[in-house]
């Protein structure tokens, strides 16, 4: 499926996988953003702009289902253990599911609609209007000035997020816990202690990290083979946000068949 | 100067340009003419290789723009201005940040880059338009931001792609005015259009594409008096189709 939407949404890939493949088309790509890395006097005056553009504004809706899924689980969790093992069990269920799968997963999602979405429509609208053709003859690189800075702080801030989002998911989880469920502060911190390894955390944002990385380079790339007008931008931002979730969804299979 | 040498360059299977040969001379303002959709705007594109050629060579000053590594054609674009037909200015950006992307870039300092500004938009007449976002500019306004973008530079070269087309006889022959003015600062411009109004206005050689090739160059008066059908067909705006190759003669019975 992954690979399919390569080539059955336009115009990404579709001349190059027929002329001259895929792997040199990733190939190609991949040697201009490495270039474009040593340009560091253009991305980095511009990567703490869209460290907040890309992280710290996504941070309410990160949040928002952070909160949620805390409740979600933790009555969830109750519902399964009650009468089977001890109800403490549900701080140690909460923590580890929110902090190495659903926080980073559900958070990642969520920024792939919204900063995949957002990535791939103004370069799409730059390029159908040719502001990126202007800032090349302006001699800018369009990788190092568009597509670095979005890419580092996609990287750098998916993982910043994640960890509020783990934060409030496995506090409103305890919140949840202690109001609507028998159980006390110290249990709930007692499961959530029993099992927890340093791991848990680290691994899910390496994840997330992986996640942003990929979310805003499809974004990023499927912006910038927008061709057409609006319909073409339209076509860009629906592909890029179903690529980055499918990407998403790769990269957690993939970071628990290495890291597990 | 700029010369173009057979070039051909297809989009799928559609073939733009068959071999398109034009010597550019400096200090002048040589206009491609051509129908819609002739090949005129990716003609300039392969000039600062925002597009490449599929053959053929385009040299600027003798040097290969096919050939050039980042930094040559870096270079390059800080010689070539390019106006874009619907001006791609930064939608985010103001009409003098819109104009300092190129100066900071070239690493001029900050009294510098203010002197220029105010130059370049002295020069299109837009002082006092500095803080204003595109979206409060005109269509003739945001091409004269497009120019002032464009001479901020200092370049060797502008690249006009259809300057006038959607605006209004006044505002078209002010932009008139400005790439003429622009000319006699010394720059060469090369403008495409199919207003054949404003291409005699600023021409002092045209270029006649069609079907991928020049079809004719020469002055305005040469053209004007062309008896090529295919240049007079389009000088004149005719609609009618013209027979290129005599009818074909049937045999009795």
């Amino acid at each position: 499926m992954f690979l399919h939407n390569f080539r059955t949404v336009p115009p990404l890939a579709v001349s190059a996988v027929t002329r001259n493949g895929f792997i040199a088309h990733v190939g190609r790509r991949s040697l201009e953003a490495g270039r474009a890395l040593g340009d560091v006097g253009t991305w980095l005056p511009l990567l703490a702009i869209q460290m907040r553009r890309l992280g710290v504004d996504s941070v309410p809706i990160a949040l928002f289902i952070a909160v949620f899924t805390g409740i979600v689980l933790s009555l969830l969790s109750s519902y399964i253990f009650t009468g089977a093992v001890p109800l403490y069990f549900v701080g140690a269920l909460v923590g580890k599911t929110i902090m190495m799968e659903l926080g980073p997963v559900l958070t990642g999602m969520a920024l792939a609609g919204r900063v995949g979405a957002s990535i791939a429509a103004e370069l799409g609208t730059m390029k159908v209007s040719e502001q990126i053709d202007a800032l090349e003859t302006l001699a800018y690189d369009r990788y190092s000035y568009l597509v670095v800075p979005r890419v580092l702080a996609a990287t750098l801030m998916f993982p910043v997020v994640t960890a509020f989002a783990v934060a409030v998911g496995v506090g409103s989880g305890w919140i949840t816990a202690i109001n609507l469920l028998d159980l006390s502060t110290p249990e709930f911190l007692k499961g959530l202690k029993q099992f927890y390894k340093f791991k848990d955390l680290w691994f899910g944002l390496v994840k997330s990290a992986s996640f942003g990385f990929a979310v805003a380079l499809l974004g990023c790339l499927r912006g910038l083979a927008t061709e057409g007008g609006a319909q073409g931008v339209g076509l860009s931002t629906t592909s890029a946000v179903v690529l980055g979730c499918e990407a998403i969804l790769v990269l957690d299979a993939f970071w628990a068949m290495v890291l597990l | 100067m700029i010369v173009l040498d057979s070039l051909t360059k297809s989009f799928g299977v559609s073939p733009i340009l068959k071999g398109l040969s034009l010597d550019i001379p400096d200090h002048q303002n040589t206009v491609i003419i051509g129908p819609s959709g002739s090949g005129k705007s990716v003609t300039l594109k392969l000039i600062v290789r925002l597009l490449e050629p599929d053959t053929g060579r385009v040299t600027v000053d003798g040097a290969d723009v096919g050939e050039m590594d980042r930094d040559e054609l870096t270079a390059l674009r800080g010689r070539v201005g390019y106006v874009f037909q619907f001006a791609a200015l930064f939608d985010s950006m103001s009409v003098a940040e819109n104009i300092r992307m190129g100066l900071v870039r070239r690493g001029y300092d900050e009294g510098t880059i203010k002197e220029r500004i105010d130059e370049s938009l002295e020069v299109v007449e837009l002082r006092g338009s500095e803080a204003k976002l595109p979206a409060e500019l005109s269509g003739g306004m945001r091409k004269r931001v497009g120019i002032a973008r464009a001479i901020a530079l200092k370049p060797r070269y502008i690249l006009y792609d259809e300057p006038t087309t959607g605006l209004d006889p006044v505002t078209a022959a002010v932009m008139d005015q400005l790439i003429i003015r622009t000319r006699d600062l010394g720059v060469t411009g090369v403008v495409v259009t199919h207003d054949m109004r404003s291409a005699f206005s600023v021409a002092d050689r045209l270029a006649m594409l069609h079907d991928g090739t020049i079809r004719q160059v020469g002055s305005v008066r040469e053209m004007q008096a062309s008896h090529d059908p295919v240049v007079r067909q389009f000088i004149e705006g005719r609609p009618e189709r013209v027979a290129l190759e005599p009818p074909v003669r049937r045999s009795a019975g």
